[in-house]
């Protein structure tokens, strides 16, 4: 102890802290090495491919011809389909948690919603295959319905923190002014919390993106196909890698390993959109 | 903070979208509808949802406990035809692969947070971690199991530790966000009390701020295991597809719940199917009573925000 009162630190003191410091590295480290040794796998399927890989449609290993618009395609359309359900209805349960329900029905529900966010998504991959599948096809459709349900609690409870910032005197002074329940959502909670709702929908399609099992599961891993059609099958991008990486050789494997690093690049991209418009929504909303 | 100066723009909004002198009778439809559509909303959600949690019981409950304990202690069938239990060897992956997973996980994250609120505050570095650790949350988890196939399963083999390193990947950003919350809510005065005694700061962090933070940091951790254990995309690649128990951690071929219910969704054989089913109720009974525990851990936490 009296070492505390000497100039130096002692060398517990120290090691301690190299060791929270390392520990703290892992994290640029891992990511780091992530980007690095997929980039590097990449490059021989990006290098027989050239811009080809990102614009074709055509997907034929035995021919070595790898493109990846279809899966690009599915991803984004999938994921949309899930966005424009579940987007809509999380903020109305959110809204219903916060200003309609009464005290003491909203613990209960965020309980629930919390409980349902962590269901693995192989669960909803299967009830998708073995429940859905069955009247609605393995198709882009029920993909999408699939990851909606999934994303639903995970931008419920994000919408739901988002609107409880509204300041209780802009809600209360609409109430004053004599406006509907309506109409103070309208006038006070939407205006406050528009852009962080944004975020929160953003954050859900970033997860529904990169979504691989359920997917795999339901959407019917089409090969090279893009259609409009949502009743068609397809394929995603994670889907591909979960459902070909066992029987593929060495170009292939590393095409795969492309669509990966796409994924990531893309997943990134929207993630750190959504954060920033999240972070500047409260930032504002604490002042 | 400047623009408290200009006033509130939220509020100038609500006056120019709403005209509060409408006729009263078409204001109150208006929100009465509103209130439809939030209730709506709540059914739209509850009912698919309320479908799967009923597939479940009745589908997997069933299989999980009609032999009871065959399901969980009996080997899974070499032949997927074959109808009848069981999932133990699965049951035990998992085990070793998110147990592996949380035990390196874990105390990574946990040091990782003391460094970022304890030492590096707002330095370069600090923020640099903090940054890349939000950016790993968000990159899909296939993406980790590629990586850790690339890096460990093509030299080393399948095995339950190559599970865990990838399950590892996912969680240490999730634990170091949560446990970072949760020191920063340790009052100052009683790290300021422990350094008056003479304590050194190494002291001061592991007898006096961890343990005031633990309840919610143990609740932090077990979400992170929660949703670790579900996760099927890291496993595909390095964990491989045995059927009987390997209590081996670091070498040869393991299995795993998630991986199990994958495999056997896909199946055009009832009996395999009837072992998803059981395999998903038990999946989903484990990570709901860890969630559970996490909750019970955040009741237990003295520190508010």
């Amino acid at each position: 102890m009296a070492t505390a009162f000497a100039g130096r630190p002692a060398p517990a003191d120290h090691a301690f802290r190299w060791i929270a410091i390392g520990s703290a590295a892992i994290v640029l480290v891992v990511l780091g090495l992530i980007a690095a040794v997929m980039t590097a796998r990449s490059i021989p399927a990006l290098r027989a491919m050239g811009f080809e890989f990102f614009v074709s449609r055509r997907w034929s290993p035995a021919n070595n011809v790898y493109g990846a618009l279809p899966f690009m395609w599915g991803t984004l359309y999938t994921s949309l389909i899930a966005i424009a359900i579940a987007g809509p209805v999380s903020v109305g349960v959110a809204l219903f948690i916060t200003e309609v329900a009464p005290r003491w029905m909203t613990r209960p529900l965020v309980h629930v919603i919390d409980l349902l966010a962590v269901v693995p998504s192989v669960v909803f991959g299967l009830w998708g295959i073995l429940v859905l599948a069955p009247t609605l096809g393995r198709c882009v459709l029920t993909a999408g319905l699939i990851l909606g349900m999934m994303v639903t609690p995970i931008i419920t409870s994000l919408a739901r923190e988002v609107i409880e910032t509204t300041p209780a005197a802009e809600k209360e002074a609409a109430f004053a002014l004599g406006a509907t329940r309506w109409e103070m959502i309208w006038g006070a909670v939407w205006p406050h919390s528009k852009s962080g709702l944004v975020g929160a929908v953003m954050l859900g399609l970033g997860r529904a993106m990169g979504e691989t099992i359920a997917v795999a599961l339901t959407i019917g891993s089409a090969i090279g196909q893009i259609s409009i059609n949502p009743l068609k099958s397809g394929n995603s991008m994670p889907a591909a890698i979960a459902n070909q990486w066992g029987e593929a050789f060495d170009l292939q494997k590393s095409a795969l390993i492309a669509l990966a690093v796409l994924l990531f690049a893309i997943t990134i991209a929207v993630n750190l959109a959504a954060t920033a418009i999240v972070l500047r929504s409260r930032k504002r909303s604490s002042r | 903070m400047m623009r408290v100066a200009h006033g509130h723009p939220e509020i100038a909004c609500a006056t120019e979208r709403t005209d509060l002198r409408a006729r009263a009778g078409l204001r109150e439809a208006k929100d009465a509808m509103a209130t439809v559509m939030f209730g709506a909303a709540v059914v739209v959600v509850a009912v698919p949802l309320a479908l799967v949690v009923w597939a479940l019981i009745e589908r997997g409950a069933h299989v999980a406990f009609e032999s009871f304990p065959a399901f969980f202690t009996q080997e899974i069938p070499v032949v997927s035809r074959r109808p009848g239990p069981g999932m133990g060897p699965a049951i035990l992956g998992t085990l070793l692969v998110t147990g592996g997973g949380t035990l390196i996980a874990v105390p990574l994250g946990i040091l990782g947070a003391v460094y970022l609120n304890e030492y590096g505050g707002v330095s370069r570095f600090a923020r640099a971690v903090r940054f890349t650790a939000m950016v790993m949350t968000g990159v899909p988890s296939i993406v980790m199991g590629l990586f850790v196939y690339i890096g460990w399963t093509v030299h080393f083999g399948f095995s339950a530790f190559g599970g865990a390193l990838a399950l590892a990947c996912l969680m240490v950003p999730v634990v170091i966000g949560s446990t970072e919350q949760m020191l920063r809510l340790v009052p100052e005065a009683l790290r300021e009390a422990a350094y008056a005694l003479g304590a050194t700061k190494s002291r001061v962090i592991v007898t006096v701020v961890l343990p005031a933070a633990l309840p919610g940091i143990v609740s932090g951790s077990l979400l992170a295991v929660a949703r670790a254990a579900g996760e099927t995309a890291p496993l595909l690649f390095a964990v491989g597809a045995a059927t009987s128990f390997n209590i081996d951690f670091l070498g040869g071929a393991n299995t795993a719940l998630p991986v199990q219910i994958f495999d056997n969704a896909t199946s055009v054989f009832v009996g395999a199917q009837d072992r998803a089913w059981g395999a998903a109720f038990t999946l989903v009974l484990v990570t709901f009573l860890v969630t559970l525990g996490a909750r019970f851990f955040a009741l237990r936490s003295a520190l508010q925000r």
